[in-house]
């Protein structure tokens, strides 16, 4: 086919020591589109790839603080505004009484916030990727650790950047095609 | 020095390996995926036969129910709280041993949860379903279920927020929706493996849609890593508002034996306790027919041993700090409460709560005792009954009110032991069908506690030397 593009190019290494290595070096040359595969997170990664900090912990905030509001004005706007009812001599509305509602909700829209906030986050879900038509990289998810690079990267070459994979570490380095 | 003191020495300075046997991640995959993938065999199908015909009865039993009312169990006039709530406290309570494994037990960082957290996740979701079950067909009128939620309806009612009752709705849904989404967290890594491994397009595409394309970028795993841990930070003072709320039911009405502070954390480590109780019970049989003693090992039955110890203690304390506060109030009503529960017509049940909860979970003394497969097996099954007799002391409390003349005793029919054996039967079916089509073990997290998944591993300081050398 004439008009492939390619996506990028994939290295498979051969445990989280050189895995990490190897992302330490192409971050310090100065790649940043690229990525590390592996089947459970490894420490000090997110380090060594120059990740700034994870933003899930805001999408939490936010939800907490929305079951906070919801939490307090449902029960104060339906017990003393919408459907005011003497019950036992209590008030229609009071924080005490209204913790336990407040507290859960501000749980619950808290974890909402987290779940879902951190698929966002991660573009899932997603059905297809290009590394799907690479038939080792289903090892994955069980226990092989690859590193890809995408070709969108500014210090993408691809006979450099493969033979600096190669250089690294990585065995099996092929072009992934989009 | 005694050889168990050596052994707690050296224990404590190099503790042995959480995976036993020997393990790399392929042959981790093998083991936990393997179970899934091998064929049905006869054994699993004759579990889910039984289960599910206990299914059934329960099934039936909440048909006949709808159709004829709750006067078909053995409810009578001042107890008029039977069997449905005692089981719905009792499966509540049994729940929160899966979250305390997850939750607390992770940001303690405890790594030898990473075995019987899926497990005992699982066994928390299966509970609350059970639990929920009761308070949605005992409210008689199963077509006025949905009052309890804040619905705008025709007749522009609205439920009482002032009512403890309503409380537990929001505590017990709460609970349920975050745990089967901790859950799920949890298990997308795992079914992204199951979906690699598939041999057929229906694994394949099962295990695929619920995977949601997972593919193990580091960029994944930290977004992943840190809402895992905030999950966790939220199920931890959830599961303790839970059981709070769930004693409030109690605790907040002017009902002597009920009305009392000691409820909420006497409720709490209560659950604890019992929720120990049940990760044992399924557990001990389980990594047998599944092989996964290499996971699930004995230093996993002994740590639980220790806490069913604790917590066991901590509810006899709770026992006996009840009756103190019952005599050190000078209120003859709080003490007839706990006099009538101790020597009363129930005395026999309060027996088996004292002896099943406070007495057996003394031989956990001896680490010989905990380290014996069939004795923590035993005493489970004890704990697991003598926490149902807590809840059905404490209920029964109402069967001798303030006026003599309407006391009653309450028997239960064979509706009430049907929809209890029920439940039994939905909670067996469920994990049963659990342990054949899900991992039953974290496999990823299993892989990350293992001394090679640190990149530090002194095993690959060697390999790069010789390389380099």
């Amino acid at each position: 086919m004439a008009n492939v593009k390619n996506w990028g190019v994939l290295a498979e290494f051969a445990n989280p020591a050189e895995l990490l290595h190897a992302a330490q070096a192409l971050h310090d040359q100065g790649y940043r589109k690229f990525e590390t595969w592996s089947p459970f997170p490894i420490h000090g990664m997110d380090d060594a790839m120059g990740l700034t900090g994870s933003k899930v912990p805001w999408i939490t905030l936010g939800g907490g603080l929305t079951g906070l509001t919801v939490g307090l004005l449902l029960q104060w706007w339906t017990g003393s505004v919408d459907y005011p009812l003497v019950i036992a001599g209590k008030p229609y509305f009071a924080w005490q009484f209204a913790l336990p509602v407040t507290f859960e909700l501000s749980i619950l829209l808290s974890a909402f916030g987290t779940v879902f906030g951190m698929f966002a986050l991660n573009g899932l879900p997603r059905p297809y990727h290009p590394l799907d038509r690479i038939a080792d990289f289903k090892r994955v998810t069980d226990d092989k650790f690859f590193i890809s690079v995408e070709v969108v990267d500014p210090l993408y070459d691809h006979e450099k950047t493969t033979a600096l994979l190669s250089e690294l570490g990585g065995m099996n380095v092929q072009t992934v095609e989009d | 020095m005694s050889d168990n003191q050596k052994i707690y020495y050296e224990e404590s300075i190099f503790p042995p390996p959480l995976v036993a046997g020997k393990h790399d991640f392929h042959s981790i995959t093998e083991a936990v995926c393997g179970v899934v993938e091998k064929p049905l065999n006869i054994n699993w199908l004759l579990a889910l036969g039984a289960a599910s015909t206990f299914l059934l009865v329960l099934l039936g039993t909440i048909g006949y129910l709808f159709w004829e009312g709750t006067g078909i169990w053995g409810l009578n006039n001042p107890v008029g709280w039977g069997w449905a709530i005692v089981n719905f406290v009792f499966w509540v309570g049994i729940g929160h041993a899966g979250t305390l494994i997850s939750a607390v037990l992770f940001l303690f960082r405890q790594k030898w949860r990473t075995a019987i957290n899926r497990f005992a996740e699982a066994m928390t979701i299966f509970a609350v379903i059970c639990a929920l079950v009761f308070p949605g067909i005992h409210v008689g009128r199963v077509w006025a279920a949905y009052w309890m939620l804040p619905i705008p309806n025709q007749m522009a009612m609205w439920p009482n927020f002032r009512s403890p009752l309503l409380w537990d709705v929001f505590a017990v849904s709460t609970y349920f929706t975050v745990s089967l989404l901790f859950w799920y967290v949890g298990l997308v890594p795992d079914l992204a493996t199951l979906r690699d491994r598939a041999k057929n397009k229906l694994a394949f595409w099962g295990y695929g849609v619920f995977s949601l394309g997972w593919r193990g970028a580091n960029r994944h795993w930290q977004n992943y890593e840190r809402a895992y841990m905030l999950l966790a930070g939220l199920a931890t003072p959830l599961v303790l508002s839970v059981h709070t709320i769930v004693s409030f039911d109690f605790a907040v009405s002017v009902i002597p034996g009920w009305h009392t502070t000691i409820f909420p954390p006497y409720f709490v480590a209560g659950a604890i306790f019992s929720g120990f109780a049940m990760v044992l019970t399924l557990a001990i049989p389980s990594r047998k027919m599944f092989g996964l003693e290499d996971f699930i090992t004995l230093r996993h039955i002994e740590n639980m041993n220790k806490i069913i110890l604790v917590t066991g203690t901590l509810v006899g304390y709770a026992y006996a700090m009840e009756f103190f506060i019952a005599w050190y109030s000078g209120s003859p009503y709080e003490g007839f409460a706990f006099i009538n529960r101790a020597f009363g017509p129930y005395n026999w049940a309060y027996f088996a709560m004292v002896s099943c909860n406070v007495i057996s979970p003394q031989f956990f003394w001896s680490k010989k005792m905990r380290m014996n497969l069939t004795v923590a097996f035993i005493l489970s099954i004890f704990v697991n009954i003598g926490m149902w007799f807590e809840r059905f002391v404490i209920t029964m409390s109402l069967h001798r009110d303030f006026l003599p003349s309407s006391w009653d005793y309450y028997q239960p029919t064979v509706f009430d032991v049907a929809c209890l054996l029920g439940s039994f039967g939905l909670f067996f079916t469920l994990f049963i069908l659990f342990l054949k089509f899900l991992p039953a073990v974290a496999i990823s997290e299993v892989k990350g506690v293992m001394p090679q998944a640190d990149p530090h591993w002194e095993g690959y300081h060697k390999d790069t030397e010789a390389h380099h050398g």
